[in-house]
């Protein structure tokens, strides 16, 4: 078995890719929210260029995590609904690394599209360049841990009644720590202060959601096949 | 060789499964029949693993079957209510997940089914019953001894079920062990038959003495 698991895994990443190519929907619809739900704010708030500034590193992470908020309740839930999930089990494969699986693919699908529509978002907001690293740098590590958390809430509330709502008053909650230090990070940046501390603590808690949140989310799947 | 003890299982409220048993050995078939809600399709998630009874055991081989469920998912193929196709790939896109689990040929298993032909198309295009083929064209791919079928008749025609008569001929002349939930007549020769009662609400508070366990045993 222990030898098949990397293959199975990329079995999953090439189908959830291939089917994210087929309906672009949702990688484009989350995308495009970003997009959209940062270009509001210099509407509602004026066109005052130092005051965009200095919100830009909170407004493109708030964006971030409700635009990565949007595919997750499709992430398993169709799966259950076309008993696609019943038939992964059934590959034998252990349900935390099929659920680590889907995370990855969930990161790769929105994660990685919101990495890219971060830098344009940001510029647009007059975010000056010298801090752009630190934002991408901290968009990476902030997406991963958004796909790790949002994915363990989706497979929780899955098969639960009224799960959409559920789902973003679980991992909105469960994020607040990676939105304070990634936007701390980009904060000490512009003003001139050192930004590692932030970085790393950021760092520090994706290490930790790498090997519980996918635990926890197998333990979801099996409760939600029963 | 399966060994099914007492499975019972509750659904909220409800016994769904009061203390079911058979034993099958290599080359059996056994045909679940019962009215709607009897448990039949409940009984066959209890045997793929994918649901944990409340009491019982199953026994593969002597040894406990459950107890390492992803090891157990090896020895069987489960074909669910559902086909569990993705409409936006193609068949073979489909197969591939149990290909790579089986190692299996995924050509080999649609020709045998008839719809090679069809490979490349997306499953949205194709008819219930032709779904229904891919989704047997899983439970032969995956090469499994343990054949755990929920109305594999949906939606075939009279071909296919000749077709589906001599699949499961050869899987059982292999050895391999075949369970069916059914409503209408299988190509099972001298299969046996278990009658799931379906369970009134009455019947929570006193287990039925006489099921028929005897003539399985």
């Amino acid at each position: 078995m222990t030898f098949r698991i990397p293959s199975l895994i990329m079995a999953i990443l090439e189908r959830d890719l291939r089917l994210a190519l087929r309906h672009g929907a949702d990688t484009l619809g989350a995308v495009l929210f970003f997009i959209l739900a940062g270009a509001l704010f210099p509407l509602a708030l004026g066109p005052s260029p130092e005051l965009l500034r200095r919100m830009a590193p909170g407004i493109v992470w708030v964006c971030a995590l409700l635009a990565a908020l949007l595919p997750l309740d499709r992430l398993f839930g169709s799966e259950l609904e076309d008993g696609s999930l019943d038939q992964l089990l059934m590959t034998g494969l252990p349900p935390s690394l099929i659920a680590l699986a889907k995370m990855l693919a969930h990161w790769l699908t929105t994660g990685l599209p919101l990495l890219l529509a971060a830098g344009p978002l940001a510029i647009m907001l007059g975010m000056p360049t010298p801090s752009m690293p630190v934002l991408l740098i901290g968009l990476l590590l902030g997406t991963l841990i958004l796909s790790l958390i949002g994915g363990m809430a989706a497979s929780v509330v899955l098969g639960a009644r009224r799960g959409g709502v559920l789902l973003p008053l679980l991992v909105l909650p469960l994020t607040t720590p990676a939105l304070i230090f990634g936007a701390a990070a980009l904060d000490a940046a512009q003003t001139g202060l050192s930004w590692g501390p932030d970085l790393e603590l950021l760092g520090a808690f994706l290490a930790a959601a790498i090997p519980l949140c996918p635990l926890a989310a197998g333990a979801g799947l099996r409760a939600a096949v029963e | 060789m399966l060994e099914v003890e007492n499975i019972s299982v509750f659904r909220g409220e409800r016994l769904v499964l009061d203390h079911v048993g058979f034993t099958l050995g290599a080359g059996d078939a056994l045909l679940l029949t019962g009215p709607n809600g009897a448990g039949k399709s409940t009984l066959l998630r209890v045997l793929a693993g994918l649901r944990k009874p409340e009491g019982g055991h199953v026994l593969w081989s002597g040894v406990d079957a459950l107890a390492d469920r992803s090891q157990h998912a090896d020895r069987v193929a489960y074909l669910g209510h559902q086909d569990a196709l993705k409409l936006g790939l193609t068949l073979r896109e489909n197969l591939t997940l149990a290909m790579r689990a089986s190692g299996g040929n995924p050509d080999l298993c649609m020709k045998s089914l008839n719809i090679l032909g069809l490979a490349d198309l997306p499953a949205r295009m194709l008819s219930a019953g032709q779904k229904r083929r891919a989704a047997l064209a899983r439970v032969l791919l995956a090469q499994a001894p343990l054949w755990l079928l929920d109305e594999p008749s949906l939606g075939l025609d009279i071909n296919t079920m000749d077709l589906l008569g001599s699949l499961f001929a050869a899987h059982r002349q292999a050895g391999g062990i075949v369970i069916a939930t059914t409503h209408v007549p299988l190509p099972l020769p001298d299969a046996r038959t278990l009658a799931l009662p379906g369970l009134n609400e009455s019947d929570i508070s006193q287990p039925i003495e006489d099921f028929p366990e005897d003539d399985l045993l």
